[in-house]
């Protein structure tokens, strides 16, 4: 039950959900764009988020596009992570967002909301990152297409008035054989405490990693230190560990030593699992 | 306030509301049209307790706004009367208090819809969403695979 009202739009087009937005931030509405709303809805309900102005993309054709164009998958913001499971265009990303919350709470999770969330965790961001995609964005000057390596810093790096309306990924990257595991403290159903994916490309290891950090994150010094073949593998993640971003987590899910306890043990899973693929 | 009105399509019947914008299907279903069968428990899409079923899949109706089931297919619980799921969870005692029984029923109902041959896997991915504190999980489970079977 949120506690606040809001007008509610459901533009068609992109052009019109733009207008939309600056017309309704000069009203001081404190304008949303909003898709899934499952963020707005459970984040609401205890007044961390808060708008006048609800502006719903998911019946704009743009972002619901999932679809093969030439050497690309092309996927709207708008999917559910439910439909993306279904049609499997991406098996590394079907595997990563097959862990997110619940099957049924994924039929209404998107792909742009997830990426784009404020829970730190947004593990569909991860196998874009790997995969080097691109985003589509459109904004108050237009639409621009932008690799998500560029514009990805620990959250998508929308300027006021933009949204992310596609990404797109080319079809090298979707076959290359992957590594995705997500680890909670509680059983299957628990939160979760870190998920790791990592993709192997022209015989090098990729890694993004979700759930050590407050953000999700891919580290070419990490991937440096796990692609030192010359090394044992207990230094290659030795490596690995002394490269990482901070902070590291330390909450009621895990505290910061037991998240690092945990990821050493899922990079020897990954190095076991990646390294005599050959590609 | 502000308000919204529209046609809501429930168990196939088209009711006119008038609601604010802000109002989810859950709400709306219990305090505007009567139907009672869908039940709020943790109201964050946790426990499942609410579930119904849109456009054939199953959805957490506190995380959907009313407003947007404006054109889409909703069923509830009470639109399911005299379905094999509803009988199968009275066959297999596949409850004890009940509270969270008819969002079991409702995904095991869109499940049975959307994956008749649904294996192990699916079936434990699929009813993953919904929680029930008597830990009828064992019958709930009978129930499922008696309907799938038949199917």
């Amino acid at each position: 039950m949120l506690s606040f009202d809001f007008d509610y739009f459901r533009p068609e087009t992109l052009n019109e959900a733009i207008d939309l937005f600056q017309f309704l931030d000069q009203q001081g509405k404190q304008p949303m764009f909003f898709s899934g709303g499952t963020e707005l809805i459970t984040l609401g309900r205890i007044n961390l988020a808060y708008t006048e102005a609800v502006i719903d993309i998911k019946d704009i054709a743009e972002c619901k596009i999932m679809q093969v164009s030439g050497d690309q998958v092309l996927l709207g913001s708008t999917l559910s992570l439910t439909k993306i499971e279904e049609a499997n265009l991406f098996p590394l990303l079907t595997k990563t967002a097959s862990e997110v919350a619940d099957h049924t709470a994924r039929g209404k999770i998107t792909l742009g909301g997830n990426i784009c969330a404020r829970i730190f965790y947004r593990e569909a961001v991860l196998p874009f990152l790997l995969a080097d995609s691109q985003v589509l964005l459109i904004g108050p000057n237009g639409k621009k297409i932008v690799p998500i390596n560029e514009i990805f810093q620990g959250q998508l790096g929308l300027e006021k008035g933009e949204f992310l309306v596609q990404v797109a990924t080319e079809n090298r990257f979707i076959r290359a054989p992957f590594f995705s595991v997500k680890r909670r403290q509680q059983w299957d159903t628990g939160y979760p405490l870190i998920t790791i994916v990592a993709l192997k490309v022209n015989q090098q290891i990729r890694v993004g990693i979700s759930g050590l950090c407050p953000f999700p994150f891919r580290s070419k010094e990490v991937e440096g230190a796990l692609n030192n073949i010359g090394q044992s593998a207990e230094a290659r993640v030795a490596g690995a560990i002394a490269v990482l971003p901070q902070p590291i987590l330390d909450d009621v899910e895990g505290s910061a030593e037991y998240r690092l306890f945990v990821l050493r043990n899922l990079f020897f899973d990954l190095l076991a699992a990646l390294d005599r693929v050959q590609v | 306030m502000k308000t919204y009105t529209g046609t809501l399509n429930v168990n196939g019947e088209s009711r006119m509301v008038t609601v604010r914008s802000a109002d989810t299907l859950l709400y709306t279903l219990r305090r505007m049209l009567g139907l009672t069968g869908s039940k709020p428990g943790c109201l964050n899409g946790d426990c499942g307790a609410c579930t119904v079923n849109v456009d054939g899949w199953p959805m957490k109706s506190c995380l959907m706004l009313a407003v947007e089931a404006v054109g889409k297919k909703v069923t509830t619980i009470e639109g399911l009367a005299d379905t094999p799921i509803q009988k199968a969870f009275v066959e297999h005692f596949a409850f004890q208090c009940g509270y969270c029984t008819p969002g079991f029923i409702m995904n095991c109902h869109s499940l049975i819809e959307q994956h008749p041959d649904a294996d192990d896997h699916t079936i434990k991915e699929w009813l993953e969403s919904n929680i029930c504190r008597c830990t009828s999980y064992f019958e709930i489970e009978q129930a499922v695979k008696s309907v799938l079977k038949k199917t």
